[in-house]
């Protein structure tokens, strides 16, 4: 079975007048079909601009990738075709309805209109929205809206889904409820899922397997329990402490959470 | 090539009930073209202005094109509303046309200008315009290649910068001497001879030159000609700029 993301040496430079800088400086990555990979690295090491490039929206600098079975300098419009994609921030207009984002979503995947109608409902169900559908999407709960964005990146049934930072900002109820959601995709759809996350815990509980990026490079990878055991010395250590290891910080998300002694 | 207007007709739709659904914001959009209709316009009236036509002849034209030009100059605002709440990457990760994703607004915005302008030469009628129905069609095809040229490029613009503080100033010096040097109040055969001059240089004045002569029902005096040349040209290269940018820009 094909990888569902191989990479090799993607590099990515951003030139401006005054200095380069290398963002991504050559990753290697191979995401198997149906795992659920996290993605992770300090502030500014690369997570970001990946993602952007797996997602075909930053062309890398060099380096080959396939993703979803295309090559992505060569085929972007195929990958495009086969991937879902969430934002950070998400990717809906506060003053539209849901039921015309999810439509017309649909419809931009060449869905007949008829089609994306039935797959609008059939989305809205599985995601609990149908009550929503008539609202504008300003309306809804964080939550709600991070529903909404999965079920949008759910329109064409891609077979890999990028997830930048799914649960920031949610409350514990609905992270949880994200965390469902995201395994029953991989468990019953067979999905892909690619995940970037600040949240160790919210990694260490969902992928299969993680890989850390520091200064544009990938730093280690492997299952949980092998970072663990390899980086802090035992399988049963936290993720944290295999993180520090390996990159020399914390997450900014818990370098925000820790308290300062005072 | 079939996606593209498939996709262009998605994009517009989506953005077409958008719009409909706020007729306060279409109504509002009218708003100061109607003000300068009403309150200005009967202070022209028995005034020579030395053009072929009357008072009316003259100012209709030049507030159409004032709208298009500010309607116009600030479409790029949506798309900094949109990049900011996510919209524009999410539609960049579906295989949607990236020309779609750039005509499709176009096409609502033609038809928003298009309803705003047959409401502003209807009171205009009211007021007292009298002109060619053939004119004042030519007039709407004019404006409309002027509103596709700026909104263009008002999108492309909005692409590339990150806020609205810097957008709003680049269009707005960029917008207030095109207005004044473009005769769209006053004819610019009123100014002195430099300013006359002057005036040449901004492409629009020969829009709104072409737009007058098209109301006073002079077709053949080659100004019409020339106005929809300039219009038409404008219209190629914003568009070929503007598509560049949605096909390349990281947004």
């Amino acid at each position: 079975m094909p990888a569902a993301i191989h990479t090799a040496g993607l590099t990515r430079t951003f030139r401006t007048k005054n200095r380069t800088v290398e963002a991504v400086r050559g990753i290697d990555l191979t995401v198997e079909q149906g795992e659920i990979l996290g993605f992770l690295g300090p502030n500014g090491a690369g997570k970001t601009t990946t993602l952007r490039m797996l997602t075909t929206l930053l062309p890398p600098t060099s380096g080959t990738a396939t993703v979803a079975g295309h090559d992505l300098i060569a085929d972007p419009k195929g990958v495009r075709e086969r991937i879902g994609y969430v934002a950070q921030s998400g990717g809906v207009d506060p003053t539209v309805s849901v039921r015309e984002e999810l439509t017309t979503q649909g419809r931009l995947y060449r869905l007949s209109r008829s089609e994306a109608a039935r797959r609008t409902e059939e989305l809205a169900g599985e995601l609990g929205l149908t009550a929503l559908l008539d609202r504008p999407c300003g309306a809804l709960s964080g939550g709600q809206r991070r529903r909404l964005d999965i079920a949008m990146a759910l329109t064409h049934s891609p077979a890999l889904l990028f997830l930048d930072e799914p649960t920031t900002g949610l409350d514990p109820g609905s992270r949880a409820d994200l965390w469902q959601l995201i395994r029953r995709l991989r468990d019953h759809r067979g999905m892909t899922v690619f995940l970037t996350t600040h949240y160790l815990d919210e990694a260490d509980a969902l992928a299969d397997r993680l890989v850390i990026v520091d200064d544009g490079r990938v730093a280690a990878q492997g299952t949980s329990a092998e970072l663990k055991r390899t980086y802090a010395g035992a399988a049963d250590a936290g993720l944290q402490d295999a993180f520090i290891a390996i990159t020399g910080r914390r997450t900014q998300r818990e370098e925000e959470e820790t308290p300062v002694a005072v | 090539m079939s996606h593209v207007f498939t996709d262009t007709g998605i994009i517009a739709g989506r953005y077409i009930r958008q719009t409909a659904s706020s007729k306060l914001s279409l109504l509002f959009g009218a708003l100061q073209p109607l003000l300068f209709l009403v309150l200005f316009g009967p202070l022209l009236e028995d005034l020579h202005l030395g053009e072929g036509g009357d008072s009316w002849q003259t100012l209709v034209p030049g507030i159409l094109v004032q709208l298009t030009l500010f309607s116009s100059a600030f479409a790029g605002f949506t798309i900094l509303m949109e990049k900011h709440n996510g919209v524009v990457e999410r539609m960049r990760v579906t295989p949607v046309s990236r020309l779609a994703l750039l005509l499709g607004r176009l096409v609502r915005d033609s038809l928003q200008l298009f309803a705003q302008s047959l409401v502003l030469v209807l009171v205009g009628v009211a007021m007292g315009l009298r002109a060619p129905v053939a004119g004042v069609l030519i007039g709407f095809l004019l404006v409309g290649l002027l509103a596709a040229a700026l909104a263009s490029l008002s999108y492309a613009l909005a692409m590339r910068v990150n806020s609205p503080q810097e957008f709003a100033p680049v269009v707005s010096s960029l917008n207030m001497p095109a207005v004044l040097l473009s005769g769209i109040l006053l004819p610019m055969t009123l100014a002195p001879g430099w300013l006359d001059t002057l005036s040449r240089f901004v492409p629009f004045r020969y829009v709104v030159d072409a737009v007058r002569d098209a109301y006073t029902g002079h077709y053949a005096d080659g100004s019409v000609l020339l106005g929809a040349a300039v219009a038409a040209a404008l219209a190629v290269v914003s568009l070929g700029l503007g598509t560049r940018v949605f096909r390349r820009v990281s947004a």
